[in-house]
C-alpha cells in the first residue's frame, strides 16, 4: 500500500506538465482505467468536484475514507468512504455501478442516495468524466473504515422518499452545450452546474431541500452561513468584480477587496485553488453573464438613530483595519465599501463573522491569512445592529438594515454550531 | 526515560526572530529543520486581536507575553563579593517566551549599527590611544565589518518593510536622514512614518541648535507593504499599544507578520511549542553535537538527533545553555580566562520629561507608535570628539514616546505632592502637554572584566539546574556618558519650550528592578580567535562547529542603538555561511 502512494506521487510529479495540458480536456474519449492521462484526468475533475470536502474527514491522514458529518437541514449525514477498499469503499463497484451512483444517485443495492450527494450536478457531466474520476478513485490508498453514512432522522431515514424527491427536483442529463455561447462560456456553464457543483450551496431551497431555479446563484442560507449571490447582480453578487477578480478570489482565496472565510475557504483550499486558470476564467465568464435581480432598496439616512450609533462604532472599533473610507487594504483587510457580501439580502454571513471573528485562506500565493477578531463579547445585539446597518448604507448601492432580532439569532447559533 | 526521535537535519532552539530567519534559509536549502520553543504558540490574530490586546493591565503590568518567573528566573548582584539573589519579578529587562519571541512585543525601532562599533577598539585605540580606555573595560572588535554586514540588514529591512528616511545612499549623505549612519545599498523599503507634533517641535528645536534630526527607523510601518516572501503588512494606526503588546493589525514587523505564513507552510518545518530544552547533547569528543534533548509540559524528555544544532533562544538563555551543556569554556573573571559568561552587557538609558503650558501645547501623547520619534545621532557612538570628555561610547537621543497609556503615563512637574487632589490636578492638567520621551537616550554599555554571566552556586530551576548568575554594575565610564549626553537632550527640550523640566540622568549602582531596556548583550560573544570569544565571525562554536549561536548575545559590546536589526542582520549573515560555505564542507569555517 506505502509503495503505491510512492508510486501514484512519483508519477504525478514526473507527468505534471502534461497532466496539466491534459486534465481539463473537455470531452476527452480514453477509457483505460490503467492509462496515465485518464487517471490524471480523473484526479483534476475530482478536485473540480471537490469530493475530498465531504468524503476526507478534515485533519484525517486517509484520504476519501468518510466519516465526516455534513449538516443539512433534516439531520447529519455521515459522508461514505470511497477508496477502493473492497469491505468498506467502492472497490466492489462496477463501472456502471459507480456511473449509476454519481450521475442517477442510485446505489448498487437500488436505493437512492439523498442529494447532500450532488449528483443532481453531477449528472451533467459525461459518463467518460465519471469514469475518469472512478480510474483516479481506484489509485488512492484503499482504507478499511466502516461508515454509518444514514444517520438521518425519521422519516428522512427512509430512503424511499428520494423517489418523490427525484420526481420533484431530479433532471438528469448530461450538460447541453448552448451553441449560440462561446466555448470559453459553455465550459464554464459545466462547471458550475456540473462538477464543481456550485448550485449545492449557492441556490436557494425549498422547504423539501429541492433549488428554487427561479432564484438560480442567488444565495442560500446553510451551515449558519449565507453562500452569497454569485450572479452578476450590483448590489449583492459579482457585479463589481472584474473577471480577473473572481479568477484571483478563486485561485489564491483573496482578491484587492476581499478575502475568502468558512465553507468558501474550504472549496478554495481543496478545490479551485488547483483548477487551471482557463477554467477559473471560464468560470468567471459564465457567473458574470448571469443577470441578478437588480433591485436596489434606498439607502437608509444618516440621521438615522442607528446609522449614527454605527458610524461611531465603526470609527471606534472597525476603522482600524478596514479604513474611515471602508476600503481597508487592498489583499490584506477587505474592502466593506465595495462587498457584496456585506450588502446581503441575508446578513447572516455578515454578523457571523463579527460575532465570531473569522481567519481568511492561506495559500501559496496569499499565505497571510490575514484574522477578524471576534466582536460578540464586545458589541450587544443592538450596537452590531447598527454597526451592521451602517456599512450597509455608508457607501453605495445600499441594502436594508440589519435588525438586533437578526443578530440575536445568529447569536443564539453560536451555542449549537462549533467554529 | 527519554525516548528518541527521528534524526532530523536540522533542531533550532527558540522559535524568534533569529530562530524563524534561520528555519526559513535552512528550509529553503532544502534541509528537515524542526523547531522547538519552551513557550506556547501564538498567532497575530488570535493572540493578538485588536479587540483585547490594548489592555495595559493584563500586558505590561501583569506580563502577559514574557516568561513567568515561576518557570525560569536569575540571580542578580552587583559586584562579585556579593551574593546574588533570584528575580521574583522582571525589572531591568523582560525575558520573551513564546513562538515570535521577542520580536513579538518589541517596538520595532529598526537601527543599524556604526561603521565604527564593529572595530570598536581598533578605531578607539587609533584615534585616542590605548591609555584613553579605562581599566577595566574589555572591548574589542567583532570580527565582521559594517560592510560585510550591510547586505543582511538590508534583507532583514525589506523583509520587515522597515519605514524610515536614508541618510547615506551609497556614500552619498541624504536631506533628512542620519547623516551618521553607513552607507545604505537602497532606500528603506517604505517612507518614514509621519511624525505627531510633539516629535515634529523636538525635530525644529534641535535644528535649531544646529542638528540634524531625524526619524526612527520604524518596523511600525507608513503603508501597506508585501514582503520578499509574499506576506502582506497594514500601515501603522498610531494606537499606541505596540512595546508590550503583539499586533494584530498586521503593521508591526514580527515572525508572525513577516516569515512565520510562510514557514509554516512548508512540508520540511515543524515545530514543537511549550517544550523546554534542557541540554545540547555531544558526542563523547564533546566536538560534535548530536542534538538536543527537551522535556514538554507533561513532564516526558524527549531526544532529537540532529546534523546541526541553532541556539537562537534569548541572550542570557543562550548562555545558560552552553554552560549546561558544557560547551565551550566558562568565564572565569579572577583568571580572566574562559569565555562563556564574558562581555555581558545591557544598555544606558536616561530621559528626560518636558512640562510645557497647556493653552499653547496639545501633544495628545496617546498617538504614538512603537518606533515612532525624531532624533539626533551626533552624540552616538564615536562620532563626536571624545578627547575633551574623559569617556567613550554615546547614544541617539530622541522624542521617541511611544505611547500616552494610563496605568502609567501620569508625570507631573517636580514638586507636585505624590497624591492627593493636588496630584490629581497636576495630572489632570498635564496629560496633553508634557514629553515623555522614554527612553529618550539611548546610550551604549560597553564590556567590563567584573560583568559577565555564570552558574549560580546555589539557587536552581525547577528542574533542578542552576539558574543563570548576573553580574552587573555601571561603572564610571557609563556614568559619565550619560550624565553628558542626558544634558545635551534637556537643552533640546527645553529649546521646544518647555516651561519646566525634570531630568533622570542613569545612575549607579545597576538596578534591577527598574526597566530599561530588554537589550542585555553578550556572554557567547563573536570574535577573531578562541581565547577572546565563544562564536567565530559565523557565529559558529569555535569548538563544536556544527553548533551555531545565534542572537545578541554574540555582541562584544552594546552599542548606543537597538539591537533587533543587527541580531537580525547577523543570523542572515550566518545563514548564508552556513548555506554556501559550510553544507558543501561541514567543519570549521575559520581556522584559528
Amino acid at each position: 500500500m506505502h509503495n503505491r502512494i510512492t508510486a501514484s506521487i512519483g508519477l504525478v510529479a514526473a507527468g505534471t506538465l502534461l497532466a496539466l495540458a491534459a486534465a481539463p480536456t473537455f470531452g476527452a474519449t480514453s477509457t483505460d482505467g490503467q492509462e496515465f492521462s485518464q487517471i490524471e484526468r480523473g484526479r483534476y475533475l475530482a478536485r473540480a468536484a471537490d469530493c475530498t470536502a465531504c468524503h476526507t474527514t478534515p485533519g484525517a491522514a486517509q484520504p476519501f475514507a468518510g466519516g465526516r458529518p455534513i449538516e443539512t437541514p433534516f439531520g447529519d449525514i455521515t459522508t461514505p468512504n470511497i477508496t477502493p477498499d473492497l469491505e468498506t469503499g467502492i472497490g466492489a463497484w462496477t463501472d456502471d455501478e459507480f456511473d449509476n451512483a454519481m450521475r442517477n444517485g442510485i446505489r448498487p443495492n437500488g436505493s437512492r442516495l439523498y442529494p447532500a450527494m450532488p449528483y443532481n450536478s453531477y449528472t451533467k457531466m459525461s459518463r467518460s468524466d465519471v469514469m475518469a474520476i472512478r480510474a483516479y478513485l481506484n489509485t488512492v490508498a484503499p482504507v478499511q473504515n466502516h461508515v454509518v453514512a444514514n444517520t438521518l432522522p425519521f422519516p428522512f431515514n427512509i430512503r424511499l422518499v428520494m423517489r418523490v424527491w427525484n420526481a420533484l427536483y431530479f433532471n438528469p442529463g448530461e450538460f447541453k452545450p448552448d451553441a449560440s455561447k462561446s466555448a470559453e462560456w459553455n465550459r464554464g456553464a459545466y462547471l458550475v452546474d456540473g462538477p464543481a457543483h456550485c448550485t449545492l450551496c449557492h441556490t436557494p431551497k425549498s422547504a423539501l431541500g429541492g433549488d428554487k431555479t427561479d432564484q438560480y446563484l442567488r444565495g442560500s442560507n446553510l451551515q449558519g452561513w449565507f453562500a452569497p449571490d454569485i450572479t452578476n447582480d450590483d448590489r449583492s453578487g459579482l457585479g463589481r468584480w472584474s473577471i480577473e477578480d473572481i479568477t484571483a478570489y478563486l485561485r489564491t482565496g483573496h482578491n484587492r477587496t476581499t478575502a475568502a472565510t468558512g465553507p468558501m475557504a474550504e472549496e478554495i483550499a481543496h478545490s479551485s485553488s488547483q483548477m487551471t486558470d482557463g477554467d477559473l476564467t471560464a468560470i468567471a465568464t459564465y457567473l458574470k453573464s448571469l443577470p441578478g435581480r437588480q433591485d436596489n432598496p434606498p439607502p437608509i439616512p444618516a440621521n438615522d438613530p442607528a446609522m449614527v450609533a454605527g458610524q461611531a462604532i465603526y470609527r471606534d472599533q472597525c476603522s482600524a483595519c478596514h479604513a474611515l473610507d471602508g476600503r481597508g487594504i487592498p489583499q490584506l483587510f477587505p474592502s466593506l465599501a465595495d462587498s457584496a457580501m456585506v450588502r446581503s439580502s441575508d446578513p447572516t454571513s455578515l454578523i457571523r463573522i463579527l460575532l465570531r471573528g473569522a481567519q481568511s485562506l492561506a495559500t501559496s500565493a496569499e499565505p497571510t491569512s490575514p484574522g477578524m477578531p471576534s466582536y460578540n463579547w464586545q458589541l450587544d445585539d443592538a450596537q452590531a445592529a447598527a454597526v451592521l446597518t451602517y456599512i450597509r448604507n455608508a457607501w453605495t448601492p445600499a441594502a436594508p438594515p440589519v435588525t438586533p432580532h437578526d443578530v440575536g439569532r445568529v447569536r443564539s447559533d453560536r451555542e449549537t454550531r462549533a467554529n | 526515560m527519554t525516548r528518541r526521535l527521528p534524526k532530523k537535519d536540522v533542531v533550532i532552539i527558540g522559535l524568534g526572530w533569529t530562530g524563524s530567519i534561520m528555519a526559513n534559509e535552512l528550509t529553503d536549502e532544502g534541509l528537515d529543520v524542526v523547531a522547538i520553543e519552551r513557550g506556547p504558540w501564538r498567532a497575530a490574530p488570535t493572540d493578538f486581536p485588536p479587540t483585547y490586546i490594548q489592555d495595559e493591565l493584563r500586558y505590561r503590568i501583569r506580563h502577559e507575553l514574557f516568561l513567568r518567573p515561576e518557570q525560569t528566573t536569575f540571580t542578580f548582584r552587583n559586584k562579585m563579593d556579593q551574593t546574588a539573589l533570584p528575580i521574583r519579578s522582571w525589572g531591568a529587562f523582560m525575558p520573551p517566551n513564546g513562538v515570535g519571541g521577542g520580536g513579538v512585543h518589541w517596538n520595532a525601532e529598526t537601527w543599524r549599527f556604526l561603521p565604527s562599533d564593529f572595530v570598536l577598539k581598533t578605531h578607539l585605540t587609533e584615534r585616542y590611544g590605548a591609555a584613553f580606555l579605562p581599566e577595566g573595560m574589555t572591548i574589542q572588535d567583532w570580527g565582521i565589518t559594517y560592510d560585510e554586514l550591510e547586505p543582511h540588514y538590508d534583507r532583514f529591512e525589506y523583509l520587515c518593510g522597515t519605514s524610515g528616511t536614508a541618510g547615506n545612499l551609497r556614500g552619498k549623505i541624504q536631506d533628512g536622514g542620519n547623516p551618521f549612519e553607513g552607507a545604505r545599498s537602497r532606500p528603506y523599503p517604505t517612507p518614514a512614518q509621519p511624525q505627531p507634533f510633539s516629535y515634529t517641535l523636538f525635530a525644529k528645536a534641535a535644528r535649531d541648535l544646529g542638528y540634524k534630526p531625524f526619524p526612527q527607523p520604524s518596523g511600525n510601518l507608513s503603508q501597506a507593504y508585501t514582503n520578499p516572501l509574499g506576506v502582506r503588512m497594514g500601515p501603522c494606526t498610531y494606537c499606541g499599544f505596540c512595546e508590550w503588546f503583539g499586533c494584530a493589525n498586521y503593521s508591526k514587523a514580527s515572525p508572525q507578520t513577516t516569515i512565520l505564513p510562510v514557514l509554516i507552510r512548508k512540508p520540511n518545518f515543524s515545530f514543537r511549542d511549550n517544550s523546554e530544552v534542557l541540554q545540547i547533547n555531544t558526542d563523547a569528543s564533546g566536538k560534535r553535537a548530536t542534538g538536543v534533548t527537551f522535556i514538554d509540559t507533561s513532564g516526558e524528555e524527549w531526544e532529537q538527533p540532529a546534523d546541526l544544532v541553532i541556539l537562537s533562544a534569548f541572550t542570557v538563555f543562550n548562555v545558560q545553555l552552553l554552560l549546561l551543556s558544557k560547551i565551550g569554556k566558562p568565564y572565569d573573571p579572577v583568571s580572566n580566562t574562559g569565555v562563556i559568561g564574558r562581555n555581558y552587557t545591557h544598555q544606558t538609558i536616561s530621559s528626560v520629561n518636558g512640562f510645557f503650558d497647556k493653552s499653547k501645547f496639545n501633544f495628545n501623547p496617546f498617538i504614538a507608535s512603537g518606533s515612532i520619534g525624531m532624533c539626533i545621532d551626533e552624540f552616538n557612538g564615536d562620532n563626536f570628539d571624545h578627547g575633551p570628555h574623559g569617556f567613550v561610547g554615546g547614544g541617539y537621543m530622541g522624542q521617541v514616546q511611544t505611547n500616552g497609556r494610563p496605568i502609567q503615563t501620569s508625570p507631573v512637574p517636580p514638586g507636585t505632592p505624590a497624591w492627593g487632589a493636588k496630584w490629581k490636578e497636576a495630572v489632570r492638567d498635564n496629560y496633553l502637554s508634557n514629553v515623555v520621551p522614554g527612553t529618550g537616550v539611548h546610550g551604549s554599555f560597553y564590556s567590563y572584566r567584573d560583568i559577565y554571566l555564570d552558574l549560580d552556586p546555589t539557587y536552581k530551576d525547577r528542574f533542578g539546574r542552576p539558574l543563570m548568575r548576573i553580574t552587573m554594575d555601571f561603572h564610571e565610564n557609563e556614568i559619565k556618558q550619560n550624565a553628558f549626553l542626558t544634558d545635551k537632550f534637556a537643552e533640546i527640550i527645553t529649546a521646544m519650550g518647555a516651561k519646566q523640566i525634570a531630568k533622570h540622568p542613569r545612575t549607579a549602582p545597576y538596578d534591577i528592578t527598574q526597566y530599561q531596556t530588554t537589550h542585555v548583550c553578550g556572554g557567547a560573544i563573536m570574535g577573531n580567535d578562541r581565547p577572546t570569544s565563544a562564536v567565530n565571525r559565523y557565529l559558529q562554536h569555535w569548538d563544536v562547529p556544527n553548533l551555531f549561536v545565534l542572537g545578541a548575545s554574540a555582541y562584544p559590546q552594546n552599542a548606543g542603538y537597538n539591537p533587533t536589526n543587527t541580531l537580525c542582520a547577523l543570523a542572515y549573515w550566518s545563514a548564508d555561511a552556513i548555506r554556501n560555505q559550510y553544507l558543501k564542507n561541514p567543519g570549521p569555517l575559520v581556522d584559528a
